[in-house]
């Protein structure tokens, strides 16, 4: 056995850091499928997860990759995949069945330039939406966007203990960039790492409700061979777990499964900033580009524009609230991202007709340079 | 005056009754379907399998059969189309103490789901897959399937079904699997004592049982409701241990029923541990001594 988290200080790639963040989050189960540029995530897992007494197969494909997950998860073991677009595409009914049975699970999508194939080696933004709706039906996902490799070692573990407290797949939207640039990544010691399980029912185990709600909305989850006699479904169902197909059980399931989000914001919702306090225009962007926004932030300060940047670290749910309140007092917003509009909408919709909003976007395949957006703060406002 | 005698205990209602959700009864079953037959032998099995059946889990699909889930009382998981297979190898993985029991139909396992049998089957994934097989996809409505027979009318082949089917147990065996055996709903003490072994047997086992589905299938093909079942009866040849290669269903000449596989070969985490997780082994190997 070695250790599961490897403190220490490291040159380290975003696809690295993501898996050792996992263990470290206590991962021990890697269901996956071969994928540029996620790749190397798997591979870390296929090295790592056995030295834990953890394991890793690959599977015959994503939707099976994304089962194994979901099923391990019900085995009571902490899961977990990485991907790229088209695998994504492939997960998404099983992300259903997820986000329906109220699965804990985390799934990375180290993002490429899309639609289809794509450019496999070459970064973008354009699957934010996708992880918002891409599975059927209406629910509530959480999902995040790490900006360095050192975030996402950080992130990683965070995904992991909101997956396991409102149960249900967290999604980690990174990018090819990201995934494989080698930058800095220190690794704290396991002691000083905060982890958190999913609540274990207590009491009688013969009427157990695994869908019953506790207090903060979430229902505590055994595992299978518990003794428990558990039914699980992706049919619509009741408390016990039970199909109903009934108006009233889908109304009861639906407000389960996004009220335990929606109720939860401020838990789960995490932004960061630059320069935001007495700014007038505000860049908004996330992930690899809102390293180019902080640069072009910068620089627009530096030609007296008082540009500042909200950093969405939570993308889903949507940090609504923080654009609505800067919507009242700024001029305007720029929103910069790998894709043609995705999370612009978003911020549009926020800022409600109050103040203009611009987008800086790019269809995808390079990192957005600083310029085009200082040239927008100059132009635009 | 003579005392009326109280009983001390009420009979229970079927005498499979403690492994069944009795609170989710009736079932949707359709008169004449045979799939609850297959479920009890099923369960019957279960029970005189001796496994823990507090460590048995049930995984199913989507479809008439795939509702089997919902109806067994131990832990049981009713996932999406096709994906019964890789969910039951998470269960296994995260949890090897788990006896794993797929019970599911053949739309799910052998069209939607045929990607993850073969890969089971090669990885000899510690499991016992159950397929009852009614040629055809009952739940929406009788649509063809992988299985039906070449010429049978569906009614998304409304003149005769222009494929050819899958012989399923030799795809078992082609992919590795270390049990393979077909029987009709008709031969039930023959097909729980098959489930019974496979159960028993580490590796990945698979069970074709071949059923009838009068409603959808049978009204479509000039079958009555026991046509089907007099077929089972006059049409069945056991043949154990028959060349999977010969056992393509063909209700004319007959159809060959019986064991055809029973090998020994290192399962999966048998692999994994060996290769990957040695400390594992000795730990076993330390209790079993203990």
């Amino acid at each position: 056995m070695k250790p599961a988290v490897l403190t220490g200080e490291y040159f380290m790639t975003g696809d690295v850091a993501c898996a050792e963040g996992a263990l470290a989050a206590g991962c021990r189960f890697f269901g996956g499928y071969p994928i540029t540029p996620a790749t190397e995530i798997a591979e870390r897992m296929a090295i790592r997860l056995p030295h834990v007494d953890g394991c890793f197969i690959q599977m015959e494909d994503e939707i099976a990759a994304m089962a194994t997950i979901l099923g391990a998860s019900w085995g009571g073991v902490k899961s977990m995949t990485a991907t790229s677009g088209p695998g994504f595409s492939l997960m998404m009914e099983n992300i259903g069945l997820g986000i329906c049975t109220e699965t804990p699970c985390v799934v990375v999508n180290v993002q490429r330039g899309g639609p289809s194939t794509g450019l496999p080696t070459h970064g973008a933004q354009s699957d934010m939406m996708q992880a918002r709706w891409g599975s059927h039906g209406d629910y509530e996902i959480i999902a995040m966007a790490p900006s360095s490799p050192q975030e996402i070692f950080y992130l990683t573990i965070t995904a992991f203990n909101l997956s396991e407290k409102y149960r249900l797949p967290v999604l980690i939207m990174t990018d090819e960039i990201i995934g494989h640039m080698s930058e800095k990544v220190i690794i704290p010691e396991a002691k000083l790492i905060k982890t958190v399980s999913r609540p274990k029912p207590k009491g009688r185990k013969d009427h157990f409700k695994p869908f019953a709600p506790g207090p903060n909305g979430v229902a505590p989850m055994p595992a299978a061979g518990e003794g428990y006699n558990l039914h699980i479904t992706g049919l619509t169902h009741d408390e016990k777990g039970y199909p109903v197909m009934a108006v009233e059980t889908q109304a009861e399931m639906m407000t389960r499964i996004t009220e335990k989000i929606q109720r939860n914001l401020d838990d789960i919702i995490r932004t960061d900033s630059f320069l935001l306090d007495d700014a007038e225009i505000v860049v908004v962007s996330y992930g690899i580009s809102a390293r180019t926004s902080m640069a072009a932030v910068a620089e627009a300060r530096k030609l007296g524009i008082k540009a500042g940047l909200l950093r969405l670290v939570t993308i889903w749910p949507f940090p609504e609230e923080q654009i609505r309140t800067l919507a009242d007092r700024v001029k305007g917003f720029v929103t910069v991202e790998i894709n043609l509009g995705q999370i612009h909408r978003e911020v549009e919709r926020c800022a409600g007709g109050k103040v203009p909003v611009f987008l800086v976007g790019h269809p995808g395949g390079t990192i957005i340079h600083p310029d085009s957006v200082v040239n927008i703060l100059k132009e635009a406002f | 005056m003579q005392e009326i005698p109280t009983p001390s205990k009420k009979q229970p209602c079927h005498p499979l009754d403690d492994l069944i959700r009795t609170d989710r009864i009736p079932h949707i079953w359709c008169p004449g379907c045979g799939i609850g037959t297959v479920f009890s032998a099923c369960l019957t099995a279960l029970k005189v399998s001796g496994i823990n059946l507090r460590k048995t889990v049930m995984v199913s699909g989507i479809g008439c059969s795939g509702r089997a889930a919902g109806y067994v009382k131990l832990d049981s998981f009713h996932t999406t189309h096709g994906r019964a297979i890789p969910f039951a190898t998470g269960l296994k993985l995260a949890n090897p103490e788990l006896n794993i029991v797929v019970f599911s139909g053949d739309g799910d396992l052998f069209a939607i789901g045929g990607n993850h049998f073969i890969h089971a089957a090669r990885r000899n994934m510690d499991m016992t897959v159950i397929c009852v097989n009614n040629l055809n996809y009952g739940m929406t409505g009788g649509q063809v399937a992988a299985t039906t027979p070449h010429l049978a009318k569906s009614t998304t082949t409304p003149v005769g079904n222009p494929e050819t089917p899958f012989n399923l147990p030799l795809m078992a065996y082609a992919c590795g699997a270390t049990y393979v055996a077909r029987w009709t709903m008709l031969h039930i003490r023959d097909l729980t004592d098959s489930i019974t072994e496979a159960i028993c047997k580490k590796g990945f086992s698979f069970i074709e049982a071949l059923s009838p589905c009068p409603v959808n299938y049978g009204r479509r093909n000039k079958q009555k409701p026991l046509d089907m079942l007099k077929l089972y009866q006059e049409k069945a040849i056991i043949k154990n241990d028959a060349d999977p290669s010969t056992l393509d269903i063909d209700f004319e000449k007959g159809i060959i029923l019986g064991k055809f596989v029973d090998l020994d070969r290192p399962t999966f985490i048998e692999q994994y541990d060996k290769i990957y997780r040695p400390s594992r082994l000795q730990e076993n190997v330390s209790e079993l001594s203990s």
